[in-house]
């Protein structure tokens, strides 16, 4: 039982490791913009870096049918915008000083981040 | 201007265009753009709507108009200047036309936006194809589940212990495995996802909780002899029930979540598709993205007003009830203003359009009610906190429950180990209080604009529901705001038309509403108001100016006494005019009082009552007025409010908000959102009171489209509804997850030895989510009262 509860306690410290730890990799922008893709539960990329005190746009691709993706919010923006499916939606991130601001749907199951560096 | 008809029924295609640097480049086309290969032979001509950006002057109309002329195959080419959009019929290609606006001096770039209701539409379609795959997903899972639940139930155990039962079982396993692919595909494509991403959501629950099933049973089913015996049971029907019935509750949830959004659906349907336009003399039908500032619209009995305007012939009453919420239809004449999406009751008329496309008030309300649905409350944050971590820490607590299980549990532990973390996996919903607060909103706010009362945001409703004080301004908010003379009392030799017209005349440089009415009262005498000199505004005291040599004073008591001017002998018969509702005010000539004018406002129909409405919900009325004392009170006495504060000045209502909010009091100040704008703004919420849809949609937190302030207890009853509403979700979702985890860990078993079915969890979790939606739909039964 001793190596089941070890295993068991790994699983754990894998998890907090996995969704709360480990710093995923960001993807940057090219020219002020960049393209998301929203597919099969997630934003692609979904941690994308913006640079600090410049204004950018990111292009929205919506091809989930699910009605959670339909809405995404930015709420340190006060930016909330509807996703058409299989259209391109343009949101335009003002410029900011460096921080994090979290991006996601309406029930938190989309999540993504700006890292503005 | 072009009087040919525009084919409604062609295709159309919307470009944007940019100013060139070089825009002072003389429109001419191309080679290229001449040339009959710009012809698109095979289809018909096509109506294009193309958008221009930059054009910052009159002069680029006609440019970008002859450029599109020239180029081959356009028979028309019309800029609608307010807009920047040029609408294009021709056999052409867009590329063509684009092109020609680019030699023009201008770039191009193509635009596929839509209208709002091609795009509610296409969601419709979007869904409604949604949610027949899921409700084909959900029969193949049920297919397969149902008749093994009920085997399982009623003939036999689903434990392998014969070699014929292991055979039987992996066929089913693998019918399983079919199931999961064609019905659960899209929650293990997503759990996937969200692992590579580091982030978790209801389908890792989902498919770790059926994979978990599946994957046990199949140990079971390959190599029993592992196991002993007792845990050689096998959980296929649990996965494809889940499946099933979760498949089942999301298709119910977008039926559900369909109606959370009527209310700016029948917002959308008001806009009309087509205006009939006078042109060359002639009515012809064209599509509303063509009508232009200036266009003169016909518009018959039974018909919508296509765009915002103002009526230049006719008599008619207008059905406003959909924007207003006021039953009653308001009569229009010449001067009057229509709106986009109201109905001609009766009369023909013809109007002149003064705001067309986004720009019409219709437009910017379903603006504003979408940006507004999307808003969150501040009560939701605690739910986005938790959801945040939802996911890991349920995925901890079934490790927790499966080890405490393999621990401490009784024979066969593995077994209650399995059917525990998986359990625990399936019954966890993170999307019931995901959904608890949007979908309240989304209901909440759209219920609100149906009753003619726009809603800013989330947190503009929130605070609605717990405003303790409301301060009132007097004119336009209860009173009608259109004062007239009442008295005109002589106090020196000059006669009644001299005092008027010069009163008259001192006034009509005033933008103050009282001054409206003296102007107005001469006016209808035929006394006309004369040209001033020295025109000066004293703020809250009133005005000076000289007439022909003549040194003009107007205004109240202070006014007088700051000037010296002699009025002790009159003061009481002026105080007799407060005392009856009326606002007297001051006139002198030459430094010596010549009139005592009175003004009165009607107090409008309803305020009485719609301020005992607002008592009875406990809420303190506080009146402002920068009217004297005296007038104050007896409009005070006549409808009912103890609390009032006179002969303010406009920046001390401001003031007058924040001392109260000093005393603990959640604050909401209503005023015609114009003079008031400093006091809306400091108040806790601001509600901007309009006549009609003549209104400054975006000067508050919470606009009322009708005068009547039977619309603030409207606004502060849906406020309450609606967070109530959220309440409700937001406690059940939090109590569902809370008392449904543990039962699902096995914390009852202990007691009465029971443990929950996985199966029974998947069904609570899929109805969960939907139980949520349901309930914010109850939102759409709200009324507002009968007045």
């Amino acid at each position: 039982m001793l190596w089941v509860n070890i295993a068991g306690m790994g699983v754990i410290a894998l998890i907090i490791w996995w969704f709360w730890l480990y710093k995923s990799s960001s993807v940057e922008m090219s020219d002020g913009a960049i393209e998301v893709l929203v597919k099969d539960g997630v934003y692609q990329p979904a941690i994308i870096k913006v640079p600090a005190n410049q204004a950018s746009t990111i292009t929205f691709f919506r091809t989930d049918s699910s009605p959670c993706s339909e809405s995404l919010h930015i709420p340190d923006l006060e930016i909330a915008a509807t996703l058409r499916l299989n259209k391109k939606v343009d949101i335009s991130i003002p410029a900011m000083q460096p921080g994090r601001h979290a991006f996601h749907c309406q029930m938190k199951m989309y999540t993504g981040e700006l890292i503005v560096e | 201007m072009s009087d040919e008809q525009t084919n409604k029924d062609n295709e159309v295609t919307k470009s944007c265009c940019h100013k060139r640097n070089d825009a002072s480049k003389e429109p001419q086309a191309d080679s290229n753009t001449r040339s009959s290969s710009n012809i698109d032979s095979a289809q018909e001509a096509t109506t294009y709507h193309l958008m221009i950006e930059g054009a910052s002057c009159a002069s680029c109309v006609s440019k970008i108009e002859k450029a599109l002329r020239a180029v081959y195959g356009v028979t028309k080419a019309e800029m609608n200047f307010a807009q920047r959009t040029v609408s294009v019929t021709g056999k052409v290609k867009d590329a063509a036309l684009v092109t020609a606006i680019e030699i023009a001096g201008y770039q191009a770039k193509v635009d596929t936006s839509d209208s709002e209701q091609e795009a509610l539409d296409e969601k419709d379609k979007a869904d409604w194809a949604y949610y027949k795959k899921l409700m084909r997903d959900m029969t193949i899972a049920l297919l397969l589940g149902v008749p093994l639940m009920i085997y399982g139930l009623v003939i036999g155990e689903m434990t392998v212990n014969t070699t014929s039962e292991r055979l039987v079982w992996f066929g089913i396993g693998l019918a399983t495995l079919a199931v999961m692919y064609f019905s659960g595909k899209h929650f293990y494509v997503g759990a996937y996802n969200s692992l590579k991403n580091h982030s978790a959501n209801m389908d890792t629950l989902i498919a770790l909780g059926t994979g978990t099933a599946w994957l046990y049973s199949m140990v079971v089913v390959a190599v029993p002899e592992l196991l002993p015996t007792m845990a050689r049971h096998v959980y296929f029907e649990a996965t494809a029930m889940i499946i099933g019935l979760i498949n089942l509750g999301l298709a119910l949830e977008i039926k559900a979540r369909g109606k959370t959004s009527e209310a700016i659906k029948r917002l959308i349907g008001l806009q009309a598709k087509t205006a009939r336009a006078i042109r060359g003399g002639n009515d012809v039908d064209i599509p509303i993205e063509d009508v232009m500032l200036q266009d003169l619209i016909r518009v018959r009995p039974g018909e919508k007003i296509s765009v915002d305007g103002e009526v230049v012939e006719g008599h008619t009453a207008i059905d406003e009830s959909m924007l207003t919420g006021e039953p009653m239809p308001v009569e229009k004449q010449e001067g009057d203003k229509v709106v986009a999406g109201t109905i001609n009751k009766s009369g023909s008329i013809v109007f002149q359009a003064t705001r067309v496309g986004k720009d019409t008030a219709l437009a910017q309300i379903i603006n504003m009610v979408k940006k507004a649905q999307n808003s969150k409350p501040p009560i939701g944050r605690l739910a986005d906190a938790i959801s945040a971590y939802f996911v890991p820490v349920i995925m901890i607590i079934a490790v927790l429950s499966a080890l405490a299980w393999l621990n401490f549990g009784p024979s066969p532990a593995l077994v209650f180990a399995i059917v525990s973390a998986t359990t625990v996996l399936i019954i966890a919903c993170p999307c019931a209080l995901g959904l608890a607060t949007p979908m309240s909103v989304m209901v909440g706010v759209g219920k609100a604009a149906e009753a003619g009362v726009l809603i800013r945001n989330g947190e503009a409703l929130q605070t609605a529901s717990k405003i303790t004080t409301m301060i009132l301004d007097k004119t336009g908010t209860i009173t009608e705001g259109e004062p007239k003379v009442t008295d005109v009392l002589l106090t020196n030799d000059y006669s009644r038309e001299e005092v008027l017209m010069l009163a008259a005349s001192i006034e009509a440089g005033s933008e103050h509403p009282l001054a409206m009415a003296i102007v107005d009262s001469a006016k209808a005498q035929g006394v006309d108001a004369k040209k001033v000199d020295g025109f000066r505004s004293i703020a809250g005291k009133g005005v000076q100016a000289s007439y022909e040599g003549k040194a003009l004073l107007f205004g109240n008591e202070k006014l007088m006494k700051d000037k010296d001017i002699a009025i002790e002998q009159y003061i009481e018969k002026a105080q007799e005019f407060a005392q009856e509702a009326k606002t007297p005010m001051y006139f002198a000539i030459n430094n010596t009082l010549a009139a005592i004018i009175s003004v009165a406002d009607p107090i409008k129909s309803d305020s009485i009552a719609a301020i005992a409405r607002l008592q009875k919900n406990g809420i303190r009325i506080v009146m402002l007025t920068g009217d004297n004392r005296l007038t104050a009170q007896a409009i005070a006495q006549k409808v009912g409010i103890k609390e009032f504060v006179a002969e303010v000045m406009p920046e001390d209502k401001a003031n007058k908000v924040a001392e109260l909010q000093e005393e603990g009091e959640i604050v909401g100040m209503t005023g015609d959102g114009i003079n008031d704008a400093p006091a809306l703004a400091h108040a806790n919420v601001g509600f901007a009171i309009g006549t009609g849809t003549d209104v400054a949609i975006e000067s508050a937190d919470i606009t009322l489209m009708r005068g009547s302030l039977h619309g603030l207890a409207d606004a502060i009853a849906v406020s309450k509804a609606t967070l109530a509403n959220i309440k409700q979700n937001l406690f059940g979702a939090f109590i569902y997850n809370v008392a449904g985890v543990p039962i699902a860990a096995g914390v009852l078993f202990p007691f009465f030895g029971v443990l929950l079915n996985p199966v029974i969890a998947g069904a609570a979790m899929a109805f969960s989510s939907l139980t949520v939606v349901t309930n914010a739909n109850r939102l759409r039964l709200f009324k507002a009262k009968n007045h």
